[in-house]
């Protein structure tokens, strides 16, 4: 509980501009999705015909999981891509369903007589629609309103995978680093926000319903309380005009790398907006060819098979020359590398290094004979993962390796259940239960040395650009991103001092 | 009639195949209360939209002030024409004021001329302004309702008045309390009037000329006085169900 207060207690200024980017974007696509669906409700409600068919499709996109719309809407123009607009689409396509079914419930639920006396009265169909059906299904149309908006604030958690901001960016930035905390700071505050709205929205409901004398009085508050809180948000989720807007993918190395990034470019008087935490390499990749991001750090040996579906290939040059290629045929520049190699690492225990003077893939093939190992699942099925490796380096293990999760394989080495696993060269992990990477000497493992992607535009907008990234490059060790990994998984420290830290002593 | 305020001419009216209204034809004058007596399900409803153009004769012609309700635009033709339907239809999210003004308010009237229509409205029909204006539908008695239904009505002052059975739910006392009180308005206001009821003893206690509908046809229509001495059969069995409920001394 502590943590979780000094959490927000130094990132006050970040949550409320999270906080602020979560109630606009329910607000704003709320506000669009009454805009559709009262309309279409409207029409609908007299023609049976066409309301059920209607509200069946809303029902069917209502199934859609959140994520596999973003999936959906990414390769669409105009609409989807990365950032708010596409978070705002799928919110809003969310929130068509409730109100469309409560704006015809409530027309359909107005007694037939109140209709007819309408009609007897000589009201035209509009003033007929104004002056009794819509004020009469008012309640019940808020209720559905209500409903879109409280779904909306737990939608909109989601929008963060594709870089919409909002609270959900705690909370993905906490499953990431397997953090409690940073999970909470985010939850805490959605649920929170949920409870207001739906608070608010009833008390408007109500006002609505009872048909009193101070009912004008009490839906003009419930209106400007809404109202405040929107022109509040709105000053404050204003994004930074003009500013190079900062990318990464969502697991901790890659949020420090973007953070890393990020510093550096304001360290030289740039304006950025981060976006960090997007849902993967594909997203990254389209934003930096569509423009919502304009920079994000990428791996070669990843570009090279799952961005630009080349085979795989061991010599790092040869890999980087052949990914700046394809990315300069793109629109986009791969800067020189920042000097580490995320691949998949051979590691053994330092105390069994020491004792028999392991320091390649070769000694541990000596001793294979006697020892235990332990793969995750991908790394048994891979290309470039253990049959190969067990060829080239002649491993002879007397029984098959035991298949098990990545992360619980640290530990299985670490406390002797099996002698050697193949990891991720950066983990931090590594530092922490103390084991040894084995070098790959007959180069076997493809390359994934990281190095910045800019578009170009952007580099020849901003000329300071080039050289703030370039601080960067050849300075970040396979040794410091261990120890960065270290400090924000292991240690839980702040990814934005972390970097900060890293900075402050490449100067 | 030459100059009749509103006729009927040979008017067919089927719904779902049932013939409801087979030829009929009737003529009010301007200023009369004509009254329609017919079983539940003869047609009696059907007959005043016709009058209001909420539903067209399928043969045959309607006129109102001598002219065909085919050639009326129908919203004036509504504005003009005051209707007291059968379960009154007050707003239920107006107030009394707001449901006997909101003719007034159709048609544009500034808000003050409204509100004193309004409270001179509710004057008429016996309800105090000052109590019952600003009361919502469902704080009043069946029979205040009612008479906000007629209030309303008269809104703008129609020359045409339809009242479908607008007595109908309302407990003897209250009911012989607000013929008492229509008779009264109708002498102020001087409205033509058509009336339909299932009840006789109300036609006679309301009407100029009361009509009996018949399977669609109109079987007679004739002052109270004279439908009395009616032999038709059709007609005694009506006249006999009031004339029993009164211990036989009409």
């Amino acid at each position: 509980m502590s943590r979780l207060i000094g959490f927000w207690a130094t990132h006050i200024d970040e949550l409320m501009r999270l906080i602020a980017q979560h109630v606009l974007l329910v607000a704003a696509s709320t506000a669009i999705a009454c805009a559709i669906a009262i309309p279409l409700g409207i029409f609908a409600a007299r023609r049976p015909a066409l309301a059920s068919p209607l509200t069946v499709a809303a029902n069917i996109v209502q199934t859609i999981p959140s994520l596999a719309m973003f999936g959906f809407l990414l390769p669409v123009p105009l609409l989807g891509g990365v950032g708010p607009r596409a978070a705002l689409v799928v919110l809003i396509l969310y929130g068509l369903l409730p109100i469309l079914r409560t704006t015809i419930a409530g027309l359909r639920s107005i007694d037939r007589s109140i209709v007819e006396a309408a009609d007897a009265m000589g009201m035209t169909a509009g003033e007929r629609l104004r002056l009794v059906e819509l004020p009469l299904a008012l309640p019940s149309i808020i209720a559905g309103v209500r409903v879109a908006a409280v779904v909306g604030v737990g939608s909109a958690t989601i929008a963060a995978a594709i870089g919409a901001g909002g609270l959900g960016e705690y909370i993905y930035r906490g499953l990431s680093m397997v953090d409690t905390t940073v999970i909470l700071a985010g939850a805490v505050p959605a649920a929170i926000l949920a409870l207001m709205v739906d608070g608010l929205l009833l008390a408007l409901e109500r006002g609505l319903s009872r048909r009193r004398r101070d009912r004008p009085v009490l839906a003009a508050a419930a209106t400007l309380m809404l109202a405040l809180i929107l022109a509040a948000t709105a000053r404050a989720a204003r994004p930074g005009e003009g500013a190079i807007v900062v990318g990464s993918k969502n697991f901790t190395e890659q949020l420090i790398l973007g953070e890393l990034l990020a510093q550096a470019i304001e360290r030289a008087g740039l304006p950025v907006e981060r976006r960090l935490n997007l849902g993967g390499t594909l997203i990254c990749d389209r934003a930096t060819l569509t423009g919502d991001i304009d920079a994000y750090v990428e791996y070669t040996g990843t570009a090279l098979t799952a961005v630009f579906h080349r085979g795989v290939d061991n010599d790092s040059a040869r890999v980087f020359d052949a990914v700046r290629q394809e990315y300069a045929r793109t629109g986009r520049t791969l800067l020189p590398g920042l000097g580490f190699n995320n691949t998949f690492a051979i590691l053994v225990r330092a105390a069994d290094a020491r004792a028999r003077g392991l320091r390649t893939i070769d000694d541990a093939a000596r001793e294979s004979p006697r020892w235990r190992a332990g793969f995750g699942y991908e790394f048994m099925e891979r290309p470039d993962g253990y049959p190969g490796l067990a060829k080239t380096y002649d491993l002879r293990f007397p029984q098959t390796p035991r298949v098990m999760d990545l992360t619980l394989s640290y530990r299985a080495l670490a406390s002797g259940q099996v002698d050697l696993i193949a990891g991720d060269s950066t983990a931090g992990l590594i530092k922490g239960l103390d084991l040894v990477q084995l070098e790959d000497t007959r180069h076997y493992f493809p390359p994934y040395d990281a190095a910045v992607v800019a578009r170009a535009e952007t580099l020849h907008r901003y000329p300071a650009l080039r050289s703030a990234v370039e601080v960067l490059s050849g300075r970040v060790s396979t040794d410091d991103m261990r120890a960065m990994n270290y400090a924000a998984d292991v240690e839980h420290r702040d990814i934005r001092s972390i970097a900060a830290a890293f900075l402050a002593r490449t100067r | 009639m030459p100059d009749a305020a509103l006729e009927f001419r040979d008017v067919s009216f089927s719904r779902r195949g049932v013939r409801i209204l087979d030829r009929f034809s009737l003529a009010v004058g301007a200023g009369e209360v004509i009254a329609l007596v017919g079983r539940s399900g003869a047609g009696k409803s059907t007959l005043l939209k016709l009058v209001n153009r909420l539903l067209v004769p399928q043969s045959g012609t309607v006129h109102v002030e001598q002219r065909d309700t085919r050639d009326w635009d129908p919203i004036r033709l509504r504005r003009r024409t005051g209707y007291v339907l059968q379960d009154v239809g007050l707003f239920p999210h107006m107030t009394v004021a707001a449901n006997v003004a909101i003719v007034p308010r159709l048609e544009k009237w500034p808000d003050d001329r409204a509100h004193r229509r309004a409270v001179e409205l509710l004057d008429l029909v016996g309800l105090r302004a000052d109590a019952f204006a600003d009361r919502w539908p469902d704080e009043l008695s069946g029979g205040q309702r009612q008479r906000v239904g007629v209030a309303r009505a008269l809104a703008i002052d129609p020359p045409l008045l339809l009242m479908d059975e607008p007595f109908g739910a309302l407990d003897p006392m209250t009911r012989a309390e607000l013929h008492a009180e229509f008779r009264r308005i109708q002498s102020a206001v001087r409205k033509t009037v058509v009336i339909v009821t299932h009840d006789m003893g109300e036609a006679f206690a309301l009407a100029d000329r009361v009509g009996v509908l018949d399977d669609g046809r109109l079987v007679v229509c004739d002052v109270p006085a004279a439908l009395a001495k009616s032999t038709d059969g059709r007609v005694r069995r009506l006249l006999d169900a009031v004339l029993s409920l009164r211990g036989g001394d009409a």
